[in-house]
C-alpha cells in the first residue's frame, strides 16, 4: 500500500544520491515539481533517464545534481537546443556529465525490458546507424529461427532505481489514470525499484474502479502517491490545462549562460517553499489562459454483472 | 520547401510526422490533395487530425479527436517496426550523397562541436518505414561529402545493400530551399529540379561533393497561390516555420 504524502516528503524518502532516476512524460504530465523539490534537497549526482530530456532536465543539470544521463532525444520541444545539458556535454559547466545514447525505440525497448524482467530485446534499429560504435550496450544476437534476418540488434534492460510519473487523477490506494500521450511512463514505472506518482488529483476510488481500463498505474507498483495540482506546469495535464509556452520560449532565452540560469533557479526553485508558492508567485491571468475547453470522452458501459 | 514536400505524400498514405517544417507539409496536404493522409506522432498519437498546428510532437492538440493513442513501445512496435507507415519524414544538421542522416552530433562524438539533440524516432524512422522525405536547408555544411554521425541510415553502401541489412525502403527524396534530388539505382543523391530562379553552379557551391545533375533536369513548380494562403492564414499564420 503506498503512502500519502506531500512531495517534500516523498522525495525525501525515495530518491538518494547517486541513484538512477526517471522522470516521466513525453512532452504532457512532465513532473516540474518532483524535479525542483529534487533540486532544492541538493540530490547530487543523479544518473537521469528518459526519453526525451526536457526542462526540468536542463534545470536538474544546471543545479549540479546530475552526472550521466541516458536519453534518446534531448532537446527543447518546438523550441530548440537544451542550453544547460550542452554546457555540461560540450564545456563540463557546472560539471562533467556522462552520456548513453539511444534513438525513441531503443530506449523504450530497454525500459520495456526492464519492466519485463528479461535480459534483452531485439528490435529492427541500428543496422547501418553509428550507435554501436558509441553505445556499448547496443549490440546483436544471432537468430535461432530459420525464418528471417541472421542476426539482429539487442538492447538491455533498464531499471532506473526511482521513477516519478504523474497522472491526471488517482485513489488514495495510488491507482493511477492518466489520458492523452503515455509516452514511455508506464513501462518505466513497472520497470522501475521505487515509484512516486503525482497527480492532479485524488478522486473517491469507485471513479478508478468505473473505468479501469485507464488504470495504466496500479497502486501496486507505486510507493509514494502525492496530490500536486498544476505538478506539471509549465508543462501540461490533458483535460487539465495546456503547455504554457512562453516558459519554454523563456527558458531558451534565460537558459543562454550558466549564470542567468542560476539566477532562474534561484528565484523559482530555491526561492519558493513548495509548488504552492511557485503556483502564487506565478500571474493568475496565466492559468485561466492556459485553460482548455471541455470535451469529454463519452462514458462507456462495463455492464453490471 | 513545404509545398514540395506536401506534394510527396499520396492519399491514403500513414505518414510518421515530426515536428516543424514536415508537420507543416502534412498538414497542407491534408487541407488540399490527400484528405485521407493519416497522421501518427513519434508520441504515439495515430490519426491526429489537429484544430491548430501544434507547437511540438506531444501537443495536446495530437491527442484530442485522434482515432487512437498508444505507449510509445506500441507506436514504434506495431506501427512502424511492422511496416505500417508509408512515409516517414526527417530534418538533420546534415545529410550526405548516399542520403545518410546525422541529428546527433557535429565534429567528434566524444568531444562534440555542437552537441545536437538526438535520434529521437529518427533513426528507426529511417529504417523501418517505406520510403522517407528529407527537408533540409540547402548548404556545404549540411551536405558535406561524409557525415560526422549517421544517426538515421540511408543507402549505406548502395541500393541494395540496404536490404540485404534488414533495412526497410529508403530515401525516396531530398527537398531542400534550393533544388529537388532523388536517389539513382546505385542509391547516390542526384538533382531532379532546381527551384525556379536557382542555377547549377549556386548548388553544386553549396554541395561538398561533386552533386550530379539528372539528364532531364527541369523546373520545380511554384506553390499555388492557394497552397499560399493555407500556409500564411491558417497553417502558419505566425510566420513560426515560414518566416513573416
Amino acid at each position: 500500500m503506498p503512502e500519502v504524502v506531500e512531495m517534500d516528503r516523498a522525495i525525501e524518502a525515495a530518491v538518494a544520491d547517486g541513484q538512477s532516476l526517471y522522470l516521466g512524460g513525453f512532452t504532457h504530465l512532465i513532473p516540474f515539481a518532483a524535479g525542483h523539490e529534487i533540486i532544492r534537497q541538493g540530490r547530487r549526482d543523479l544518473h537521469l533517464v528518459r526519453a526525451t530530456p526536457d526542462l526540468v532536465y536542463d534545470q536538474l543539470v544546471a543545479a549540479g545534481c546530475a552526472s550521466e544521463m541516458t536519453f534518446s532525444w534531448a532537446g527543447n520541444p518546438g523550441v530548440g537546443s537544451l542550453r544547460a545539458f550542452r554546457r555540461a556535454v560540450e564545456d563540463g559547466v557546472p560539471n562533467e556529465l556522462s552520456i548513453e545514447e539511444y534513438s525513441h525505440f531503443g530506449l523504450v525497448t530497454r525500459l520495456a525490458a526492464g519492466a519485463q524482467d528479461l535480459p534483452f530485446l531485439p528490435l529492427r534499429t541500428y543496422i547501418g546507424s553509428s550507435y554501436p560504435e558509441h553505445t556499448d550496450a547496443i549490440r546483436t544476437v544471432e537468430n535461432p529461427y530459420d525464418e528471417g534476418v541472421d542476426e539482429i540488434p539487442v538492447v538491455p534492460p533498464l531499471n532506473p532505481d526511482v521513477a516519478v510519473v504523474r497522472a491526471q487523477r488517482a485513489d488514495a490506494d495510488g491507482n493511477g489514470q492518466l489520458w492523452g500521450i503515455v509516452g514511455e511512463m508506464v513501462e518505466a514505472a513497472f520497470a522501475a525499484d521505487t515509484v512516486v506518482l503525482s497527480v492532479e488529483e485524488f478522486v473517491d476510488s469507485r471513479v478508478i474502479r468505473s473505468d479501469p481500463n485507464r488504470t495504466l498505474i496500479p497502486g501496486s507498483i507505486v510507493d509514494y502517491v502525492v496530490e500536486e495540482p498544476y505538478g506539471s506546469h509549465p508543462s501540461y495535464a490533458q483535460g487539465y490545462y495546456d503547455r504554457d509556452n512562453e516558459a519554454y520560449l523563456d527558458w531558451d532565452r534565460q537558459s543562454a549562460s550558466h549564470e542567468s540560469t542560476v539566477e532562474w533557479l534561484d528565484e523559482w526553485v530555491y526561492g519558493v517553499e513548495n509548488r504552492a508558492e511557485y503556483l502564487e508567485k506565478l500571474d493568475t491571468e496565466r492559468f485561466l489562459d492556459l485553460q482548455p475547453r471541455s470535451n469529454y470522452a463519452t462514458p462507456v458501459d462495463m455492464g453490471e454483472y | 520547401m513545404v509545398t514540395r514536400a506536401a506534394k510527396e505524400l499520396v492519399d491514403g498514405d500513414t505518414t510518421l510526422v515530426g515536428v516543424g517544417v514536415p508537420n507543416l507539409a502534412c498538414n497542407l496536404a491534408k487541407r488540399t490533395h490527400a484528405p485521407d493522409l493519416e497522421m501518427v506522432y513519434e508520441s504515439g498519437t495515430v490519426g491526429s487530425d489537429p484544430s491548430k498546428l501544434p507547437l511540438s510532437i506531444g501537443d495536446p492538440v495530437l491527442a484530442t479527436n485522434a482515432r487512437s493513442i498508444v505507449p510509445m513501445v506500441q507506436g514504434f512496435g506495431y506501427y512502424l517496426q511492422s511496416g505500417r507507415i508509408d512515409v516517414g519524414f526527417l530534418g538533420g544538421a546534415q545529410i550526405d550523397r548516399h542520403g545518410n542522416i546525422n541529428s546527433t552530433v557535429i565534429g567528434e562524438y566524444d568531444d562534440p562541436i555542437v552537441r545536437l539533440p538526438g535520434s529521437g524516432g529518427a533513426c528507426e524512422i529511417a529504417s523501418n518505414t517505406h520510403r522517407t522525405i528529407v527537408i533540409t536547408p540547402h548548404s556545404e555544411r549540411r551536405f558535406p561529402e561524409e557525415v560526422d554521425f549517421v544517426t538515421s541510415p540511408g543507402y549505406v553502401e548502395g541500393r541494395e545493400n540496404r536490404g540485404q541489412l534488414g533495412l526497410r525502403g529508403g530515401p525516396e527524396a531530398v527537398i531542400t530551399d534550393m533544388a529537388v534530388m532523388r536517389f539513382d539505382d546505385a542509391g547516390e543523391m542526384y538533382v531532379e529540379s532546381l527551384h525556379p530562379g536557382v542555377d547549377r553552379e549556386t548548388v553544386w557551391s553549396e554541395t561538398d561533393w561533386d552533386l550530379q545533375f539528372a539528364a532531364d533536369l527541369t523546373t520545380t513548380e511554384p506553390p499555388t497561390d492557394r497552397e499560399i494562403d493555407l500556409i500564411r492564414n491558417e497553417l502558419d499564420p505566425e510566420g513560426i516555420y515560414t518566416g513573416p
